[in-house]
């Protein structure tokens, strides 16, 4: 394969991508958004300033249900925002939930959208409250900044700090990573916090410079045998290696994502590659260096190319080390032994080190909302006003009523079954395995349904997996409206990727653990395809699976399709 | 102007813009005329002028100019690209590249930005048109999609064509839409230049190959027409659309079809406003911005019947209408008002009856008392509370009055959507004494769905709300709700006469979000230059209630500049609250930037009302 000729931060910027010139030019992200808020004609902002906004954690979207209604009647569509909050390893007190479930029916459509990088989003901001909106969120101590963007994402952490010593060593590095790693522009309090000017060097970005990074840049921190975060999944992933309690070092992967555009070959998930070992005290130092390498070396040309994976894909690991270990002053070390058992979570009560309790509620696709069945969102917020302690997210779109104690517990099971929200225990291993991105009506780049969807799909399989007597195993099963796989559908035994209204790719066969990916095994089917092509696999690893032998190996080995062995090899 | 890239490297297109430089003062006729002339000279673009010149010249008996400049060209080839995630668009610019390398002259369109006329002056028309969701058009192909396969469907014959199809082959629709496409072509008559061309995932060769294929039979055929292809001055100007008067009156009515019928306010307004689009093919019908249709009124057949249930008098029987006999049915459909009551009507009925409580309400001092009883009250509830007892059926109908034609403003401009006329209807319904009432005419144009249905229209000439004769003039549009219609009609118009005089429109209604009336296209406006500002008022969605009034005063010092710079206002919708507020407004801050008296400030307004550049149209 010949490597396309790289287009990195040396190049004229006219060479590079037009949003390369925009973030130039933005003034450190203030483009025209004081303007844009401030037009009374039209609901959205100027089509560059949403490329800005994100940064902030805000995405112009509309309501794609009324769009072609709305067009029909002259009317520009419903434009409203996305707003997703800033939440280093997943962790919120109660009091936060409040006030953000407050926020939600105050300013958004009056749900919460728990998100698979443990974080929240609201819906439906439209743009006169927006914000009064952030103003809110920033009113609870939390903030939105750099949610989105061209900058490093909300770090990610294997849920609950208070399971364990080493998850609060891990949670608190997520919080030290994101502040880190946090863009400085002044814009974001001008602009939306209605604050004085801060006080800034001329250069506000002395970490990013003016253009940022390339694309996204995101850092996950898995503390084994749990591989919630799917840790392989990330431009950074970092593995703690604990001893006695105490984490002493990360094993380092790096170039990991998921994105890929259809048919497009060069363009493909891919899981991080393990290069070695850090120490505790230098992974600071070790995620600014490598999200800097990414911030010289990433493709600016195109966009579709621009994440690390590709950079790692197109210069080598080597490259890579040998790049780190300059900038670092020294080599890493060689690997750590580690063991990863599964990518879920441990649903219901879990015990603590230090003797509290844990609650791991199931939340079907990270939907936050009452419904006529259940009361989930009053439930929460009955919850959080009955437990002084705090929420964990998890990546999975779960929830963990983190820190009852014993005496408390009775409490909590009762509100949990006054709003029906308990784990049910009727429902299968499959549903609690599920996770699907938003997609339909919000995402501007759904091709077909997933949140609004998957669970009526489940249900159908449900039936076929309850003939199969396989309603107990917790295979994975994760649906993304298009290839972007904010599911990290490549990573679950059974995924379904979006191509057109009611069609999906059906892939098969990755581990239970998070370590591999799955191979496509079925293009373009709808609904029916999907149950035919799924009955008679669940019969036969009913019948011939070996001992805890997982579905994801079992489609391997029974030959229904090839196990994946490198992302290069995924769209081929 | 809408995102259209004219290039034509073998002449410079003229803006369409010259200058006047007519003596008028010194035109040997009469100064009313000679205004009349200038004004219409005014509305005529350069290829018209050249035209009329022509026509003049020749039928004085002098030869026409042999060596006439050219007047504009249509360029050589029309792209037309349909496309969502920009492929066929970057595909179309590579089109042009190449177009422009071998000198032909070339327009690219993006199809949103497509009208009608772009199709019927197109002579090679270039499609390159992607397929989405299932099987069907990109968002950007959707309306022109519709068009198409719609009633309005321009013909195509001199029009040559090819499509280039963009698709996936792992969908069941593969290139649908291009196959429509090159279908419907077909169909409206255009001639193919070159077999359509489909392309999967990886477009790039078989694009190319196609590409290099029409450009070259382009190419080659130009070259061999280009010394017939001098200009006929005659193309420019269809005698037809000269006569401005027309045949059609409210006695005589044109059926006008109805093409669409679409509600403009969304599902959770409170109000059902109708953008209606009436076909006037044929008519002869030649209206300018700023005039009006009649409709001709007929009482819905339901409140008919009601009124006839409350009457003694046979259905069929026969009453005298303009002199005619006609069965009272009919009369009560067609010729009287059974809606709301007037004072006159209450004073005949109650003169006719003999009925005492009507000769007490209808007598002096008694006003209050009438008003009260006439609010809402329409003629089934008089006869429901006094019935024509001791009447025969003529002095009965004696007392009713002529139900009136009622007027809509054109929201269209002929030039930039021939053939016909849109209204923006607001649905009247609202309860009253325990009835559901709705309004005759708004209620039967809403009704206006079914194919083939039609509404007896003519047009009704509103000289005073035209267009400045200087193109060029500033205008100040101030219109809230069905108010803004003919501002519609005057940006279109403007839009296709490529005028660049400022422009600025004040709209409210009550929510942004569900009563924004055209918004789309006040925003493509705005981006395109054609409408220079907007403010807007919303009442409903905030505490405070905001109306346009308000947003004049809070942009009063540059009104008032406008106003000193010769800004024309234009003033529509309704008359009782809407229209004095807003003058108000106006005196006070002409008052205010001025610094002059109450009365100067009246005096100002008062002068340019002479000068006709205040203007009202109010309802
Ligand atoms: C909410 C969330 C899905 C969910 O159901 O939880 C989500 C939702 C969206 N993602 Fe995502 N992504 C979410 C996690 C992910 C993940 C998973 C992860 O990070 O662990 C991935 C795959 C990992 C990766 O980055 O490779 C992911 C890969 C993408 C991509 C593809 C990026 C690529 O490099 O190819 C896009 C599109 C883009 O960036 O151009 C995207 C874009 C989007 C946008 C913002 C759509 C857009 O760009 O217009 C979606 C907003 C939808 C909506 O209406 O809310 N999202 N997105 C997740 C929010 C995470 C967070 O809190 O920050
Ligand atoms: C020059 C001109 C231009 C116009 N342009 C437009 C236009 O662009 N768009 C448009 O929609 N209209 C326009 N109108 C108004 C239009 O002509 C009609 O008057 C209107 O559509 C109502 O006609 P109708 O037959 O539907 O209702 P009618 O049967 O005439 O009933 C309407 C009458 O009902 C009464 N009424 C309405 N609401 C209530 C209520 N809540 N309680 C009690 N009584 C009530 C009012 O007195 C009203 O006059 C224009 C009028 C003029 C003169
Ligand atoms: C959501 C979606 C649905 C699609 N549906 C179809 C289809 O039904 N038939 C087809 O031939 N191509 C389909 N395609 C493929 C596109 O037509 C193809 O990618 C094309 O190159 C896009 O061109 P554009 O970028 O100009 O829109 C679909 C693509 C997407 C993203
Ligand atoms: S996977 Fe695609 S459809 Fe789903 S949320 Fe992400 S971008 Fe939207």
């Amino acid at each position: 394969m010949q490597t396309p000729p790289h287009k990195d931060l040396s190049r004229p910027l006219d060479e590079l991508h037009p949003n390369e010139r925009l973030k130039h030019e933005s003034r450190y992200l203030r483009g025209t958004l004081v303007q844009g808020l401030a037009d009374p004609v039209t609901g959205s902002i100027s089509a560059d300033d949403t490329q800005l906004t994100k940064f902030f954690g805000f995405y112009q979207q509309d309501d794609r249900e009324v769009r072609e209604e709305r067009r029909l009647a002259h009317l520009e569509p419903l434009y409203q925002f996305m707003v997703r909050v800033r939440l280093p390893g997943g962790v919120c007190t109660t009091a936060q939930w409040l006030a953000l479930d407050a926020q939600a029916r105050a300013t958004a459509n009056g749900t919460l959208r728990l998100t698979t990088r443990q974080t929240f989003q609201f819906h439906g901001v439209l743009k006169p409250n927006l914000r009064k909106h952030v103003q809110g969120i920033v009113a609870a101590g939390l903030d939105t900044i750099a949610a989105c963007g061209d900058v490093n994402r909300n770090v990610i952490c294997t849920a609950n700090p208070l399971m364990s010593p080493a998850h609060a060593e891990a949670t608190e590095t997520a919080h030290r990573l994101s502040a880190h790693l946090m863009p400085r522009t002044g814009a974001y309090r001008e602009i939306l916090l209605e604050q004085p000017p801060a006080e800034l060097p001329a250069n506000e970005e002395t970490l990013y410079g003016a253009t940022y990074l390339p694309r996204k840049f995101k850092i996950a921190i898995a503390i084994p045998p749990q591989n919630d975060v799917d840790v392989y999944a990330h431009d950074l992933g970092f593995i703690a290696i604990v001893e006695n309690e105490r984490i002493v070092g990360y094993n380092v992967l790096v170039g990991g994502g998921m994105g890929m555009t259809h048919k497009i070959a060069t363009t493909f998930p891919r899981l991080g590659t393990l290069v070695g070992f850090c120490r505790a005290e230098d992974v600071t130092a070790v995620a600014e260096h490598t999200m800097c390498i990414q911030r010289d070396h990433g493709d600016r040309g195109d966009r579709a190319r621009a994440r690390f994976k590709y950079t790692i894909e197109d210069l080598g690991t080597e490259w890579f080390c040998s790049e780190l270990a300059t900038r670092l002053g020294k080599p890493l070390e060689a690997p750590r032994p580690f063991h990863f058992e599964s990518s879920g979570d441990r649903y219901g009560w879990q015990q603590g080190s230090d003797g509290r309790w844990h609650y791991t509620l199931f939340i079907e696709n990270g939907r936050v909302s009452d419904t006529k069945e259940r009361t989930l969102m009053s439930g929460l917020r009955e919850i959080a006003a009955a437990h002084d302690g705090i929420f964990a997210l998890t990546t999975n779109q779960n929830v963990t009523i983190a820190g009852v104690p014993e005496a408390q517990r009775p409490v909590i099971d009762a509100l949990l079954h006054k709003h029906r929200i308990a784990n049910e225990v009727g429902s299968t291993g499959l549903r609690r395995n599920s996770m699907a991105c938003v997609a339909f009506p919000t995402c501007g780049l759904a091709m077909a349904e997933s949140e609004r969807y998957l669970p009526t799909l489940i249900d159908r399989i449900d039936v076929i997996l309850r003939e199969a007597g396989l309603e107990k195993d917790a295979i994975s099963i994760r649906s993304s409206g298009c290839p972007n796989g904010c599911s990290r559908p490549y990573l679950a035994e059974i995924a379904l990727v979006g191509k057109a209204p009611g069609k999906y790719n059906l892939y098969l066969g990755a581990s239970a653990n998070g370590d591999r990916l799955n191979s496509l095994y079925r293009e373009n089917i709808g609904e029916e395809q999907i149950l035919e092509a799924l009955r008679p696999l669940f019969t036969s690893f009913a019948t011939q699976r070996q001992p805890a032998e997982s579905f994801g190996d079992f489609v391997i080995r029974s030959g229904a399709v090839k196990a994946m062995l490198a992302g290069r090899d995924f769209q081929r | 102007m809408p995102a259209l890239a004219v290039s034509s490297p073998l002449q410079s297109v003229p803006d369409g813009r010259s200058h006047e430089v007519a003596p008028w003062a010194s035109a040997p006729f009469d100064p009313a005329l000679a205004e009349e002339a200038r004004r219409l000279i005014g509305r005529l673009d350069a290829g018209q002028r050249l035209w009329l010149s022509g026509y003049l010249a020749g039928s004085l008996g002098a030869a026409v100019a042999k060596a006439a400049p050219a007047a504009p060209a249509q360029p050589l080839v029309t792209i037309l690209y349909g496309s969502h995630s920009g492929n066929g668009e970057q595909l179309a610019k590579r089109i042009g590249e190449t177009l422009s390398s071998r000198g032909l002259s070339f327009v690219c369109l993006d199809m949103l930005d497509c009208r009608k006329n772009h199709l019927q002056e197109a002579q090679h028309l270039l499609v390159v048109v992607s397929t989405h969701g299932e099987g069907e058009p990109p968002d950007s192909a959707k309306p022109l999609y519709e068009l198409l396969h719609s009633r309005k469907a321009p013909r195509l014959e001199r029009v040559r064509y090819s499509v280039l199809a963009l698709g996936d082959s792992s969908y069941a629709f593969y290139c649908e839409t291009g196959r429509r496409f090159d279908a419907q072509l077909e169909q409206l008559g255009a001639q193919r230049l070159h077999d359509r061309v489909e392309c999967d995932v990886d477009f790039q060769e078989a694009a190319g190959r196609w590409m290099d294929t029409v450009v070259e039979s382009i190419a080659r055929e130009h070259a061999s027409s280009a010394s017939i292809e001098s200009l006929s001055p005659s193309a420019a100007l269809a005698p037809a659309s000269a006569t401005i008067a027309t045949a059609y009156t409210r006695k005589n009515p044109f059926q006008a079809e109805v093409l669409v019928n679409q509600r403009l306010t969304t599902r959770n307004s409170t109000k059902d406003v109708r953008h209606i689009e009436l076909s006037i093919e044929g008519s002869g019908i030649h209206y300018e911005p700023g005039d009006a249709l009649g409709v001709v009124p007929r009482n819905a057949d339901e409140d008919v019947g009601a009124v006839l249930e409350r009457l003694p008098f046979d259905a069929e029987a026969a009453v005298e209408v303009g002199s005619q006999p006609l069965a009272l049915r009919e009369a009560l459909s067609q010729h009287f008002d059974i809606g709301l009551l007037t004072r006159p009507l209450l004073e005949r009925y109650g003169a006719a009856t003999q009925d005492a409580e009507l000769v007490r309400l209808t007598s002096a001092g008694q006003e209050e008392d009438l008003q009260r009883y006439l609010r809402g009250r329409h003629l089934i509830d008089l006869l429901q509370d006094h019935p024509p007892t001791g009447l025969d059926v003529a002095a009965f109908a004696q007392t009713l009055r002529p139900l009136a034609p009622r007027l809509y403003s054109i929201a269209s401009s002929l030039r930039a959507t021939p053939g016909e006329v849109h209204l923006t209807v607001s649905h009247v319904a609202y309860q009253s004494h325990g009835r559901e009432r709705h309004g005759v005419v708004s209620r039967s144009l809403a009704l206006l769905t079914d194919e083939g249905a039609t509404a007896p229209v003519y047009l009704q000439r509103n000289p005073a709300f035209h267009l400045p004769a200087d193109p060029n003039a500033p205008i100040l549009m101030i219109g809230p709700g069905t108010g803004v219609a003919p501002f519609r009609a005057f940006l279109a118009e403007r839009e296709a006469q490529g005028l660049h005089g400022r422009t600025w429109l004040f709209f409210g209604d009550r929510s942004f979000w569900s009563d924004f009336l055209y918004q789309a296209e006040w925003l493509e406006w705005r981006k395109s230059g054609v409408l220079e500002r907007i403010d807007v008022a919303f009442s409903r969605d905030a505490a405070q209630k905001v109306y346009v009034q308000q947003r004049i005063r809070e942009r009063g010092r540059e009104v008032y500049d406008w106003l000193e710079n010769g800004a024309h206002v234009y003033v529509c919708g309704d008359a009782q609250a809407m229209a004095p507020d807003v003058e108000r407004a106006l005196l006070e801050l002409i008052q205010e930037h001025r610094a002059v008296s109450a009365e100067q400030a009246e005096e100002y307004l008062m002068q340019l009302q002479r000068d006709r550049r205040y203007r009202k149209d109010v309802y």
